[in-house]
């Protein structure tokens, strides 16, 4: 047979099906209508936007140029990228937060992948993160930078990624007491998960500024990131045991009786059978978490760290960058897009990945 | 060792008993967490007590009966300078409360009417909604609404306000929209629409119990009391009026105006947790199995009869306590208004906080209340949950 007539055969010519599209964009009149009220919405509000994102922008130039022309100033974001990635953080040693952050990522990157799920995973992440620490303060390398001059993606994503691997250990322990049959121990870790839920992290953070430095002996003298990590730790500790309990509840009864059966203790039957079920579970639910867990690190900006969205903010301060306040947040806000879009699509694909086929 | 077993042979153990069974094995350990527990918090409130010692501040709730001096920027309570710290923390909450009620009723009416959108099957429509879901669920509130607030100041000077329809007026000063004024509020008035309120709840509580209560009769009874309301109230002294605003001199009067604080939170709020709602909407509606539209269709019903009659029932025992969760993280995140300066009960604790030294009893009582508010929404939830389960039941 030759190439035209395979092309002229039905079904080869209609390679793209426009029936589905024509029905959804005009199949009745409501729906014709829906669509020409769409547009007029889209025909109002796209050409204004690329105004004023592309035609009327200011690539290149001062801020002076910025205020002669009426479209977005990228010029003020190539001035201030550094600052709205590293904030405050000493040009020179810019190389320090940079290789953190690269440590980071890339670690977070080889995390995503099922195949490299070991043990030794959990040993690179403790190393990762200390050397990141290490990295920021300077204690390897000389010439230390205090906390409070950390700043940007680095910090936002240490400090998520520090609360949210400590608060998993502390989570599970919490969900198992919830399971418990000792009462005693069932009630104290229903109390402490209802006060966190129960509380905005504002307030947590409220906490860690005002109080533990008064609670601690001492502890006026540690570290304000070192506070909110620890009280970070616990309020989303909480968070994460619902999740693990919510995979625990998964679990048939007769896994456990079995288990038992078999002579095996309490912590055995949990750690061989129970767990390793309901973990594999609740993995999905746990990268929705810890996107909202991202987003949520905004808030350090409260208690005046400067994380990336504080960052974003201060630089808009600059004297000679006056003022660009949609500039700096549209930045921040594709960064912080691009992470937690890309995590809720690589939860759903986790999820299909994941599913243990049912006989 | 004691066991707690229960007695053998025993119908009703007793109260002892029942609460060992309770507290279950390892009654000792368990004990030793329990003071090891109220050991810690013992010594970190002792730890708290002697800190604020030692900087002079006599630990205590008796700071509430002082004055505070400083102002609130806006409250709905009347509060100057001066008043008590009572009355400034409650002024907060009130605050609290009016931005997370307005907020939930917003967010609820943009986030269905999305929902709705997204279902429509105008793919145009499907695919923006989408990507709206898309951006506001993958940036932080706290992000939307430094955008909000650097919007609402950046608006023109009420002398070039932006106006819609001559009725919404958007400047630097505030957002102004018209407001209803009711004039000559006597006690007869409120008499009168108390009794027609009391009545229609009567009405529709007694049909429900009868399980005669239908959309149709509902509506109808909400009609007639709403033109029992317009029948009665020109027999009261009452005067209902619009209150369009109005641009004069320096400044736009009239109307209802609100700070660009309170417009901006507002606005970050319903914004942000209407893609939340759009979301469990849709989730809720297409948690019904396709089976079922198919079975109704084939018993002939209308499709608004459908929605009404089976899809619904099913779908909002899925959405209600998703949405429900939704009020309570919205009324937690109101909270963030302490970034952008609208005085809420955070932000008014944090002024008590620093102006009094006595942080810890102010944080113990925003704590307190989000508890309270929380808890007792959970506990509502749940009635209403074993409520519906019970319905749906396959006894029925």
């Amino acid at each position: 047979m030759s190439l035209v007539d395979i092309a002229s055969l039905p079904l080869m010519r209609r390679s793209f099906d426009w029936k589905p599209l024509w029905n959804g964009l005009f199949g009745t009149r409501l729906n014709t209508a829906l669509t020409v009220l769409t547009l007029a919405f889209l025909v109002w509000l796209v050409p204004p936007l690329v105004r004023w994102l592309v035609l009327d922008a200011t690539w290149t130039g001062t801020a002076q140029d910025c205020a002669a022309a009426s479209g977005a100033c990228w010029a003020f974001v190539v001035a201030k990228l550094r600052f709205i990635l590293f904030a405050f953080y000493p040009q020179e040693l810019q190389w320090r937060p940079t290789a953190a952050l690269l440590l980071l990522l890339g670690l977070l990157v080889v995390t995503a992948q099922p195949r490299f799920w070991r043990r030794e995973l959990l040993i690179a992440w403790l190393l990762v993160v200390g050397l990141c620490w290490a990295l920021l303060t300077g204690t390897l390398t000389g010439s230390p930078v205090p906390s409070n001059q950390w700043g940007g993606l680095p910090v936002t994503l240490l400090v998520w990624s520090v609360c949210f691997g400590l608060s998993i250990p502390l989570a599970v322990l919490l969900a198992l007491a919830r399971r418990s049959k000792m009462g005693g121990l069932r009630t104290l870790a229903v109390l402490f998960i209802e006060l966190m839920r129960g509380t905005p992290m504002v307030a947590i953070l409220y906490v860690a500024m005002l109080i533990l430095p008064m609670a601690i002996p001492g502890g006026q003298f540690v570290d304000k990131t070192v506070r909110a990590i620890i009280m970070i730790t616990l309020f989303w500790s909480a968070y994460v045991a619902e999740v693990v309990r919510g995979g625990l509840q998964t679990i048939p009864h007769g896994q456990e009786e079995a288990a038992k059966a078999l002579g095996l203790g309490y912590w055995r039957t949990m750690q061989l059978i129970v767990l390793p079920q309901a973990l594999r579970q609740v993995i999905p639910g746990m990268v929705n978490l810890a996107i909202g867990f991202l987003l949520a690190t905004s808030l350090l900006a409260v208690i005046g760290i400067f994380d990336l969205l504080n960052a974003a903010r201060a630089s808009t301060t600059d004297p000679k960058w006056l003022g660009f306040y949609d500039e700096a947040y549209l930045v921040a806000g594709i960064i912080y897009f691009l992470f937690c879009f890309g995590g809720s699509r690589y939860s759903r694909w986790l999820e299909t990945r994941l599913k243990v086929p049912h006989h | 060792m004691a066991t707690t077993e229960i007695a053998p042979g025993r119908d009703r153990p007793g109260l002892l008993s029942r609460l060992a069974g309770w507290w279950g094995p390892r009654p000792f350990i368990q004990l030793a967490a329990f003071v090891a527990v109220v050991a810690l918090f013992w010594l970190l409130g002792a730890n708290v007590a002697d800190t604020m010692r030692r900087i002079g501040v006599t630990p205590g709730f008796g700071f509430l009966e002082r004055s505070a001096n400083f102002e609130i920027g806006e409250s709905v309570i009347a509060f100057k300078a001066g008043d008590l710290y009572i009355w400034a923390i409650l002024a907060g909450l009130v605050n609290t409360v009016k931005v997370a009620v307005l907020g939930c009723v917003l967010a609820t009416i943009l986030g269905v009417a999305l929902g709705v959108a997204g279902l429509s099957g105008n793919l145009l429509l499907a695919t923006l909604v989408r990507w709206y879901v898309e951006l506001i669920r993958n940036t932080p509130l706290l992000l939307q609404l430094f955008f909000w607030i650097a919007l609402a100041k950046s608006f023109p000077p009420p002398r070039q306000a932006l106006s819609a329809f001559d009725a919404l007026f958007l400047s630097n000063r505030g957002v102004f929209v018209p407001g209803i004024i009711v004039d000559g509020f006597s006690s007869r008035t409120v008499l009168l629409l108390v009794a027609i309120a009391l009545s229609h709840g009567l009405y529709l509580y007694t049909a429900y119990r009868r399980r005669r209560l239908r959309f149709g009769n509902g509506l109808a009874a909400t009609l007639v009391l709403l033109a029992a309301v317009g029948a009665a109230f020109p027999t009261t002294d009452a005067t209902l009026s619009l209150d369009m605003p109005v641009l004069g001199g320096f400044n736009i009067r009239g109307g209802y105006s609100l700070t660009p604080e309170f417009a901006a939170l507002l606005a970050g709020l319903t914004v942000k947790f209407s893609a939340a709602i759009a979301e469990i909407v849709r989730a809720g509606i297409q948690s019904v199995s396709r089976g079922q539209w198919e079975a109704a269709r084939a018993l002939g019903l209308h499709p608004g009869q459908i929605m009404r009659l089976v899809v619904l029932p099913q779908a909002l025992r899925v959405i209600t306590p998703l949405i429900t969760s939704s009020y309570l993280d919205l009324t937690k995140d109101s909270s963030l208004a302490v970034a952008i300066g609208y005085p809420d009960l955070v932000s008014i604790i944090n002024t008590t906080a620093n102006t009094t030294g006595q942080s810890f009893e102010a944080l113990a009582i925003l704590i307190g209340i989000y508890l309270v508010l929380n808890l007792s929404v959970s506990a509502l939830m749940n009635v209403y949950n074993r409520r519906v389960a019970l319905r749906g039941d396959v006894s029925r």
